[in-house]
């Protein structure tokens, strides 16, 4: 069952051959026992989720059912869930347990999917490695002694290990495509505007983009299905049409399915920098593509160097601002001691955040203070006008763009964790996609020395159909994406 | 005072704008409910909320930069103001900083005899903050503050005056028109114990004849035109007095305490402000455009001084009394309909009465000219018996204060059931004259030698003979006939 | 160019984080190599180039005036159930001075 795609899983509890009641209980007991090595989850609560089960079969059984009844969906503990602990991973929201959902909860609810639990993830998204959570570092299924990436650590190696069959994260720079590609998932983050952010914790507001992590493309479009859509609490929320992202995916294009897509291949992207074993696979699924039809043309993105530097502008002055709520006076944490208002906040917001959040809200601080704004935000945001030129530019000569989804493969524990930098570089494939607000996509192309490497899909605005049939077609033709790590059989 | 120095204010208000909900939430701006009760979600800030901007709030900024002849904004962006304040619960206030969405404009005010013209820096939207409410009695958190933010998001529009003011007079004057517009155009109730209308005055001196601006102090929250004028005068005398000593202003942000007449450093500001302002990312542009503008513009009401004009024009009043009666739209409203009713010709008596026994008596029963329990047609129609001579002056306020108490819904039913018909009738008048001549000899001898006065007795005395109702320029007539 | 340990303190003031001065030296150095990095970005000349704040070139969409009907009184009992202190409906902090 655990392997079943989640149209199968849905076929199954429609037929009656298990109840959402089992299935339920299938993964609870598969959290139970994989999660004292993995830490994947933060807060698991059987009797809530196994109360929701019964509601999924009860509509199963008057036949009301969507496409996603009854299927327990793990959620990144970032999204706010009407009486469930909502932490975003940080000591400063340890008790609070949410008095609202998410537009994203709302949806999966109004679905009559099950919430299986809240996933770890690095404190307030951010992180490249899971390794900032308060709550512990979550461990790569593939090896333990690795990370599964971050942001959404938690919901990456739930998914991978079958602790669910499919899980929700964020992306702000990378936050769901990279640990998607370290824990050899699919993973998209749409179109910035698709999904809306109201109830999603929010790190740097410009950037933030909620998606699905699941086993497959066509896992991942039934979820954005759910997910997508508007949402008039969010005013960057896109007021367009729903879509059936699935649109694509059935149609049978022959051997040759995707001819007359162009995959540009910016030469910023192939250019080193990259782990050489990655690097061989994502020319192998290249290679792979031009079998299934489409043509390659090698381009430019001139400005992406620019792209770290920007982001750690940008990135770090709206969470400066955003976490700014967080001062112990109506919700979370409070420091114990204090003597007057001020030594209250301080304290506070010193014992609450963990080293890296505080890094950051120093860093946006300091940009936006006065007398640094031109030189810092106002330059960064202007470099962010340059980068989403360079993909208009591009998309006039592809129509998506391919590239590795992070330099390497999952490292080890503590291996990065006490040079930023080394960090904020891993996320130099991902972090353009974000400013200029595009649809992003990673899916798993091989194994580099027994881990799983990640191949990213870029597409142009609201093409998240296109991206998630280019995706499909190539996990029809290969096996990258089925594979399990043997632990959690 | 000494001559030698010269004052320059500029004034920011906070107008609390009159919209149903928030600025950027669906709680109610309703003042006075138990605390924290009109705060939602997004007002207290819980994590992973957003704010949507209110039209309404968006309109009433509209109606301004029309008011003034500012410029609207065909775009204009939201910014994040930020700093730690506990009624602040974002941790940074929404406000708009190098988009306005009014720029410049201009504020006639009426100094004395004087207009001068005080022209608008911007006008912005912006969030009000909650409120703390220091230890007091009935509470047990001695040493503590509470917060309560349902304030917390209700609309602001600040106005930023240029540094046009050159006196405390001027301030009020430019305060009280600035007031008496918001309320014209709808945008703001004027409460000002309610703190709906705020002012901030930056206040600086320097010796006449310098060009460079002195260090100038803000004085903080003025919610009544008097502590306006008071904290100003404090503040220009202690400047003057510091420099004349020989010492410095620095540049400071200070409090009026109303009890000692005095003004203090805030403390909370020691620490110099860095607001880190940038585009709020939660909020896309303001987008304006001319149809919107012109549709705002259609529902606007004629503006003050154009309905001065109109007054002059229209009924032949002075300048002073339609300055008077154009002082609120709902005093303006009243008056033409007093006079719709009373007749054109009536409309200087319409004007005495509004200005006069009706002013006085709101004024007395401190009730605002909406709250008025006389309708203007009632008073247009005690006018109207005014004018047609049915009614003295003296019976009309009788009849007045009838109306007023409610006893009766019309002049002429008061008139009909108390008997109060002036008598003008030559026949009537005629006997009850004869009779007061025969009377009284002696009075009509001395007006025969030439007493003037005692004409006037004699006046009086009919008037008490017909206790009231006899038509006095009509006795005086008869009188005057009959004795010469 | 590199911050100062003074800049440091003032920022983590600004930013109300309480910091030792130990905090302060080793977030100076982590400060100085993110700002290395982000140097990168002064070089470029971006004269006559519009900021980019959103993604998406639209307008703000408008709410209508309407206040949303709730029962207040459970709202806030459910947002006070979460708060570190209050009383009489008021969140309590310590003393607030003007």
């Amino acid at each position: 069952m655990i392997e079943r795609s989640l149209h199968e899983m849905a076929q199954a509890l429609a037929g009656k051959e298990i109840s959402s009641v089992e299935l339920t209980g299938l993964y609870l007991e598969r959290i139970a026992r994989h999660n004292p090595l993995l830490n994947a989850f933060l807060t698991v609560d059987a009797e809530r989720s196994l109360a929701q089960a019964r509601q999924a079969d009860e509509r199963l059984a008057r036949g009301e059912q969507t496409a996603l009844t009854g299927i327990p969906i793990a959620h990144k503990d970032i999204f706010c869930a009407r009486d469930w602990r909502t932490t975003c991973g940080s000591k400063m929201l340890g008790n609070f347990v949410s008095p609202y959902d998410a537009s994203v909860i709302e949806r999966f609810q109004a679905a009559g999917a099950v919430l299986l639990g809240k996933t770890n993830m690095d404190e307030f998204a951010m992180g490249s490695s899971n390794e900032t959570s308060f709550y512990g570092p979550v461990r790569n299924p593939w090896d333990s002694t690795c990370v599964p990436g971050g942001s959404s650590g938690g919901s990456a190696a739930a998914v991978a290990a079958r602790l669910s069959p499919a899980a929700t994260g964020t992306d702000t720079g990378g936050s769901i495509r990279q640990p998607a590609a370290l824990c050899g998932l699919s993973g998209m983050k749409p179109t910035y505007g698709v999904i809306s952010r109201y109830g999603m914790i929010a790190f740097a507001s410009s950037l933030d983009q909620a998606g699905p992590l699941a086993r497959s493309a066509a896992d991942c479009a039934l979820l954005l299905n759910t997910m997508a859509g508007f949402d008039e609490r969010d005013s960057t929320s896109l007021d367009r049409p729903p879509e059936d992202y699935t649109r694509e995916l059935a149609s049978d294009g022959g051997t040759q399915p995707l001819r007359g897509i162009r995959i540009g291949l910016p030469e910023e992207f192939f250019a080193g920098g990259c782990d050489q074993e990655v690097m061989q696979l994502v020319e192998q699924a290249i290679a792979e593509y031009r079998k299934l039809g489409a043509e390659t043309v090698v381009l430019s993105l001139p400005n992406m160097r620019l792209s770290v530097a920007a982001y750690y502008v940008i990135a770090p002055a709206e969470a400066s601002s955003n976490l700014a709520r967080f001062d112990g006076v109506r919700y979370g944490y409070r420091a114990p001691e204090y003597d007057d208002l001020n030594e209250m906040y301080s304290r506070t917001r010193a014992q609450g955040f963990g080293a890296e959040v505080k890094r950051r809200i120093l860093i946006g601080t300091y940009v936006l203070s006065h007398g640094y704004y031109d030189a810092y935000y106002r330059q960064a945001q202007r470099i962010r006008r340059l980068i989403a030129q360079d993909f208009a530019a591009a998309f006039r000569q592809c129509d998506m763009i391919v590239g590795p989804t992070s330099p390497s493969t999952a490292f080890k524990l503590g291996e990065k964790a006490a040079d930023p930098v080394q960090m904020y570089l891993s996320d130099i494939y991902t972090i353009a996609v974000n400013l200029a607000g595009l649809p992003g996509l990673s899916i798993p192309c091989g194994f580099a020395r027994g881990l799983p490497a990640g191949l990213q899909l870029i597409g142009n605005y609201f093409s998240e159909a296109k991206l998630l049939n280019v995706a499909h077609r190539y996990q029809q033709v290969t096996h990258w994406h089925q594979a399990r790590p043997d632990a959690f059989a | 005072m000494s001559k030698a120095w010269e004052i320059v204010i500029g004034i920011e208000t906070h107008v609390q704008l009159s919209t149903q909900a928030k600025i950027f939430s669906g709680s109610s701006t309703t003042f006075g409910a138990e605390p924290n009760l009109q705060a939602d979600a997004v007002d207290i800030a819980l994590p992973g909320v957003l704010p949507v901007l209110n039209k309404g709030a968006v309109e009433c900024a509209i109606r301004f930069g029309l008011a003034v002849g500012g410029e609207i904004a065909a775009r204009s962006v939201f910014a994040r103001k930020n700093y730690f304040y506990p009624d602040l619960p974002k941790g940074y206030q929404i406000s708009q900083y190098e988009l306005p969405v009014v720029s410049g404009g201009r504020l006639v005010i009426q100094c004395g005899d004087q207009e001068k013209e005080i022209r608008l820096t911007r006008a912005h939207l912006e969030e009000d903050a909650g409120k703390s409410l220091h230890e007091q009695s009935g509470h047990s958190f001695v040493g503590r503050s509470g917060i309560d933010l349902n304030r917390a998001g209700t609309p602001l529009l600040e106005i930023v005056s240029e540094p046009d003011l050159s006196s405390s007079a001027e301030a009020v004057a430019y305060a009280r028109a600035l007031h008496a517009l918001v309320r014209w155009i709808g945008i703001c109730d004027g409460n000002m114990q309610e703190g709906s209308f705020r002012c901030d005055a930056n206040v600086s001196v320097r010796p006449l004849g310098q060009t460079q601006l002195g260090t100038r102090r803000e004085i903080k929250n003025l919610n009544s035109f008097r502590f306006l004028q008071q904290a100003i005068d404090y503040e220009v005398q202690w400047q003057i007095g510091t420099l004349e000593d020989g010492g410095r202003i620095e540049q400071a942000t200070v409090l009026f305490d109303p009890a000692s007449g005095e003004t203090r450093s805030m403390r909370s500001k020691e620490d110099a402000h860095d607001y880190r302002y940038f585009p709020d990312p939660d909020l896309l542009p303001l987008v304006i455009d001319a149809t919107w503008i012109g549709e705002v513009a259609a529902r606007l009401p004629m503006l003050p001084a154009a309905r001065r004009e109109s007054l002059i024009a229209d009924y032949g009043l002075s300048s002073y009394d339609a300055r008077v009666l154009s002082a609120s739209l709902d005093l303006a409203n009243y008056y033409e309909a007093a006079v719709a009713e009373a007749g054109r010709p009536n409309a200087k008596t319409c004007a005495n009465w509004v200005m006069g026994e009706l002013a006085a008596r709101l004024n007395k029963e401190d009730r605002e000219i909406g709250e008025c329990p006389l309708l203007p047609e009632q008073l247009g129609g005690l006018i109207a018996r005014i004018g047609d001579e049915t009614l003295s002056t003296n019976i009309a306020r009788q009849v007045f204060d009838a109306l007023w108490s409610g006893e009766a819904n019309s002049a002429d039913e008061v008139i009909e059931r108390q008997g109060l018909r002036q008598i003008s009738d030559s026949g009537a008048l005629e006997q009850l004259i004869d009779e007061l001549l025969a009377a009284n000899p002696t009075m009509v001898a001395e007006f025969r030698a030439g007493k003037e006065k005692a004409l006037h007795a004699l006046v009086g005395q009919a008037m008490k003979a017909s206790r009231g109702k006899a038509n006095p320029q009509r006795v005086k007539e008869l009188l005057r006939a009959k004795l010469g | 160019m590199s911050l100062t340990l003074e800049q440091v303190r003032r920022v983590a003031h600004l930013a109300r984080i309480e910091i030792s001065d130990a905090e302060a030296e080793s977030t100076l150095g982590h400060l100085n190599d993110i700002f290395a990095l982000i140097e990168e970005m002064q070089a470029v000349d971006t004269q006559g180039i519009e900021p980019m704040a959103h993604a998406q070139n639209l307008a703000q969409r408008l709410r209508a005036d309407q206040v949303v009907v709730t029962d207040q009184m459970a709202r806030r009992n459910a947002f006070q159930a979460i708060a570190p202190e209050t009383e009489a409906g008021l969140y309590l902090v310590p003393k607030v001075i003007e």
